[in-house]
């Protein structure tokens, strides 16, 4: 456990250990979502790890003190060997958590991933309607989802349904919150799309209107108010229209880890874009040398890479500079300012995103007019 | 919040699971995607809710293992805001 500070090797900046593991385990999908985070250059990566190199990272992880796991890709059920990971992480003791569009969820899947001790799964709806979210997911899915939802509450899991909201679904937000009361979430989180990978090109038909998200929030509220307890509900606002940018990841390095399908390390699902950083492979290193040692691990821990604003801002403790992937996405540099934060130089980069965002939908463009790119694990974006 | 009577059985709430994790040095409550990391005693009054045992053998068994007394008042209050927060459950 003591590893950066025992380690004569190990970097000066002590880290605390990776609590959260995410493993992306297929980037395969059958879905094709506009608002996707995957990388759009999916069919340069590598092949996927086998079994057995998944179970050697979740016991690596394991004996370094990962303890909430997420399973996800991609389609995760795309994967066959699913149960057999499950299994073997909650033999480990992880909290196992799938995240799933419940598509290929068979009440055969769903029983042995039961028995194989899967604690949660996060299912995902694109919209309320079959219309919508069958467009936004380029797919036919409505209705199988709804069965899904079924499934999980009849095999008594915990049910997160997870939405993500955008310009072309976030005025159906009270049909959205009918909805999963209707299916008996648990906890619903309303994600406002983050602008990474597919959802970046796809940035400027997907941005809400300020207006549009006030009106969001407001109907959230009052739903809230209504129900009580009976669902939690987690409105996540789109940073953009925020005026400081969001402790992304609570600074990369600090408690996030992700295994990409080909076995490259992460320390957030996105940093794959970053240039510079020669990510590890969980093939070639162990958990722990990529955690503790890694330079890509390293690179943002501490404060030593901050330029100004941050470098001499009270608040760097508090957001630790942002998003380092929205820092180069939007400057070119990744050791920038997110330019979220309105003391960024760059702030009216974000400014002028909303801007644009503000005049298409007051142009009210025809949901099927606006030019998306959907997302294919086979083509480039 | 509503007073707990000292004869309620509390468990575990519904969605949380409970375990000790050596590489925190803590129990944790673990929920879907979620962590909540206890303080000492927190951790020591969450391990005793096990459903068999009431608020009252629970407060009697920390003061035997912590040599010291009067921790009803204490126990009651965390046990209240516990079962606010869905982490443990009483039966009406």
């Amino acid at each position: 456990m003591s590893a950066a500070t025992t380690d004569p090797r190990g970097a000066s900046k002590a880290a605390g250990p990776p609590l959260w593991l995410l493993c992306e385990l297929t980037y395969r999908c059958p879905l094709h979502c506009v608002f996707c985070y995957n990388p759009t250059n999916m069919p340069d990566i590598g092949p996927e790890l086998d079994t057995s190199t998944w179970i050697r990272v979740l016991h690596e992880a394991r004996a370094l003190g990962a303890v909430q796991l997420g399973l996800s890709g991609g389609e995760p059920l795309a994967r066959d060997d699913l149960e057999q990971i499950v299994a073997e992480a909650h033999r480990l003791g992880y909290y196992v958590n799938l995240i799933t569009s419940g598509i290929g969820l068979t009440e055969e899947r769903i029983k042995a991933l039961k028995e194989a001790g899967l604690d949660h799964i996060q299912l995902s709806f694109q919209d309320s309607t079959r219309e919508v979210n069958d467009f936004l997911s380029s797919t036919r899915t409505f209705d199988l989802k709804s069965k899904v939802a079924a499934l999980i509450k009849r095999y008594g899991y915990p049910m997160v349904l997870n939405v993500v909201l955008h310009r072309l679904n976030i005025d159906h937000i009270e049909e959205i919150l009918e909805m999963a009361d209707r299916l008996g979430a648990e906890y619903l989180e309303l994600a406002n799309t983050q602008y990474y990978g597919w959802a970046w090109k796809n940035r400027d038909a997907l941005l809400p209107s300020r207006e549009q998200l006030t009106r969001a929030e407001e109907a959230t509220n009052r739903f809230r108010e209504r129900i009580g307890q009976r669902m939690r509900i987690y409105f996540v606002v789109p940073d953009y229209f925020e005026k400081r940018p969001k402790p992304c990841m609570n600074g990369l390095g600090s408690i996030f880890l992700t295994v990409a399908p080909d076995g490259v390390a992460l320390p957030c699902h996105s940093a794959r874009i970053l240039p510079g950083l020669a990510f590890p492979n969980v093939k070639e290193s162990s958990v722990e040398e990529i955690w503790y040692r890694s330079d890509a691990f390293n690179r943002f821990r501490g404060e030593d890479w901050m330029k100004e604003p941050c470098r001499s801002c009270p608040e760097r403790t508090r957001d630790f500079g942002g998003c380092r992937c929205q820092a180069y996405l939007m400057t070119g540099d990744a050791t920038n300012a997110d330019p979220v934060c309105e003391l960024s130089p760059h702030h009216h980069l974000v400014v002028e995103a909303v801007e644009r965002a503000e005049r298409a939908v007051n142009g009210a463009a025809p949901v099927r007019e606006v030019p998306l790119v959907f997302r294919d694990h086979r083509r480039r974006a | 919040m509503s007073a707990i009577s000292p004869t309620a059985k509390p468990k575990l709430g519904r969605n949380f699971r409970l375990q000790w994790e050596p590489a925190q040095q803590a129990h944790v409550l673990l929920y879907p995607e979620g962590v909540v990391k206890l303080n000492g005693s927190a951790g020591a009054i969450m391990s005793r809710c096990d459903g068999t045992r009431t608020l009252g053998e629970i407060v009697g068994d920390l003061e035997r293992t912590y040599a010291t007394a009067g921790l009803a008042a204490d126990v009651e209050a965390f046990v209240a805001l516990a079962v606010e927060r869905q982490w443990l459950e009483v039966d009406e």
